[in-house]
């Protein structure tokens, strides 16, 4: 127990001298991961504690960034109609797009937007006792409504390039390597408080309830809980953790479009989190970032055989290690605490 | 006395099977109330209903003076009736001791649950808890890991520790061993110090030693209710359990 603390605090210390050794290009990846860290975290609380399958992350996700992106938009047009919306022949600027001119009402959109989707989704469904597989596809479901939303509204939101050419932020330059930087921060900083903030609720009286709703919701039904309440509830901060991903990776990518909140990007979260270990939220965190470091290292030197390999990855996870990296991790070290018990009881049995 | 427990002419249709074709049951307290019945009579129905996993379609279920017919499982959880299921359902990857700390008496409202710490005097009940059933010594396994009766043994003790005011046991000695089933029928009795219990089982040996009052169901109607010996006389009984059904109620033991 206190070994794996002091893991924690070296990962996270690793990750905030990151830019001291690492080139600028690679700090700009590291951030763009720890942004689906963030968005990892989430899926291994509602998939590996609570059970619930969601395939709808990438709205969530695409949620934040757009919210992000339409105050980074405004503030690059500098009062003028954003480029996008010239070229579709809108004259005005829409009326829900105004309070974005205020960064303040743009990070509180990019939270409190995917959480009320969330909300009342999650709600709907799990009230009426809707679960599982059933569940899955119902927020797949609503990843092909706004993807198609997105594209079909182009004057509005940028169609299929998204919202991109951004300039400044606060008054500072996107471009900036210092900019970068305190972005980079910023992000891990906020990894770092949502990866403590989950793992106290998940250690928790909490983290039991929502494990026994996983493994038998009714007998939780019958000890006296409402587990829709807890469901909607953990799917809908889940929803939130996204929002924040794709705000912060709006900021440090200058870039969202509909592709990147598609179904093959949802999918690719709770790929994440089963290769690092759902059951673990440091393995889910550890899983987005070795999944996107091979993805970019094999896309970088084999971009033929990237998508093989990364296929042939998966496989071999799910065949032959369910529990991901954690789950390795984990037999090793019952291994070593069983070795020392052995190493222990000899030594007493050698002072008798 | 007032009872406990009222049933008044409860129905479950179940789109054309009627499961329940009108069950009149009272229950008092302290009282341990045994149904027993041939496969399909509807005891585990009954049971389905009063804890409201079933609705009932048609009649009343009384709690004291609470309608908790149309009310929700948690609720009625809440206001103490506890259910034991036939197959033991406990959490597989949670402690002996977590799954005690779930069934705890508590607020179980999310903004609680999110703050809760147990007191001390409340691990006093729980460690108390798992003495009564055996358990104190395996307080930290996974209660997978269990065997089968002591799985048992933890869903009642999970139930138990909720103080509840009706407890609802479905066949609770099914897979237990003889000397598991004698201390099981020896702790009913003691059970219903605290509690009024309704238990379905099927073990007539079972039944014989360890009741009082059996109530004997037939296709979803009461068919006649007093003590083993008096339902064992009754013609209607005789009837079902050894005029038409001669093979099956062989096989029940009765």
């Amino acid at each position: 127990m206190v070994n794996k603390r002091w893991g924690y605090w070296l990962f996270f210390a690793a990750l905030f001298l990151a830019p001291f050794y690492l080139t600028e290009f690679r700090l700009s990846l590291l951030g763009k991961f720890l942004c689906f860290a963030i968005v990892a975290v989430g899926i291994s609380l509602i998939w590996g504690y609570t059970g619930i399958l969601s395939l709808g992350h990438g709205v969530y996700f695409g949620l934040g960034a757009y919210c992000m992106a339409m105050y980074l938009k405004l503030e690059a047009s500098r009062g003028h109609l954003p480029d996008f919306m010239e070229w579709s022949g809108v004259r005005e600027l829409p009326w829900f797009w105004k309070p974005f001119a205020h960064p303040m009402v743009a990070i509180a959109a990019a939270i409190a937007l995917p959480t009320l989707l969330a909300a009342l989704l999650s709600y709907l469904t799990f009230k009426n006792r809707i679960q599982g597989v059933y569940f899955s596809l119902l927020s797949q479901a609503v990843v092909v409504v706004f993807v198609t939303l997105f594209i079909g509204k182009q004057e509005w939101t940028g169609g299929t390039n998204g919202l991109t050419n951004f300039s400044t932020v606060f008054g500072f330059s996107l471009s900036s390597p210092l900019t970068q930087i305190v972005l980079y921060w910023l992000t891990a900083a906020v990894l770092a408080l949502i990866f403590v903030m989950t793992r106290r609720l998940t250690t928790g009286q909490l983290g039991k309830v929502l494990i026994a709703i996983r493994d038998a919701e009714n007998r939780v039904r019958f000890l006296g809980f409402n587990p829709t309440v807890y469901k909607v509830f953990v799917y809908s901060l889940s929803a939130a953790f996204a929002g924040v991903a794709g705000a912060l990776f709006v900021l440090q990518v200058g870039l969202i479009s509909p592709e990147m909140m598609g179904i093959i990007p949802s999918i690719e979260m709770v790929l994440w989190a089963a290769v690092g270990g759902r059951h673990s939220l440091m393995g889910a965190i550890i899983g987005a970032i070795v999944m996107n470091t091979a993805k970019s290292f094999l896309s970088e030197n084999y971009p033929d055989l990237w998508l093989l390999l990364l296929g042939a990855l998966f496989v071999v996870v799910v065949l032959f290690v369910p529990k991901g990296l954690a789950g390795i991790y984990e037999s090793l070290a019952a291994v070593r605490i069983k070795e020392k018990r052995g190493h222990e009881r000899e030594a007493r049995v050698d002072v008798s | 006395m007032k009872p406990v427990l009222m049933c008044r002419d409860v129905v479950v249709d179940f789109d054309g099977f009627r499961a329940l074709q009108g069950v009149d049951l009272a229950v008092y307290p302290h009282e341990v109330r045994f149904l027993i019945g041939p496969n399909g009579a509807g005891k585990t129905t009954l049971l389905d209903v009063i804890c409201g996993r079933t609705r009932a379609t048609d009649g009343r279920v009384l709690f004291f003076s609470h309608d908790i017919t149309q009310r929700p499982e948690y609720e009625i959880v809440q206001i103490g009736i506890a259910r034991k299921f036939q197959s033991p359902s406990i959490f597989p990857f949670l402690t002996v001791w977590e799954n005690m700390e779930l069934a705890m008496r508590q607020d179980r409202r999310l903004r609680s649950v999110l703050r809760a710490k147990l007191t001390g005097e409340e691990k006093e009940m729980m460690a108390a808890q798992l003495e009564k059933i055996g358990l104190l010594d395996e307080r930290h396994r996974l209660a997978g890991s269990l065997s089968h009766g002591q799985k048992q043994w933890l869903e009642i003790g999970m139930q138990l520790i909720q103080r509840p005011q009706l407890l609802l046991l479905d066949e609770p000695i099914a897979g237990m061993s003889a000397a598991e089933r004698e201390r099981t029928g020896e702790w009913l009795h003691e059970m219903a110090e605290h509690c009024a219990v309704i238990i379905v089982e099927h073990d007539m040996d079972f039944v014989r030693r360890y009741s009082k009052q059996v109530t004997v169901m037939h296709e979803g109607k009461v068919l006649c209710e007093g003590s083993m010996d008096e339902v064992q006389q009754n013609e209607q009984v005789i009837d079902v359990y050894l005029g038409r059904r001669k093979n099956a109620c062989y096989a029940s033991g009765m």
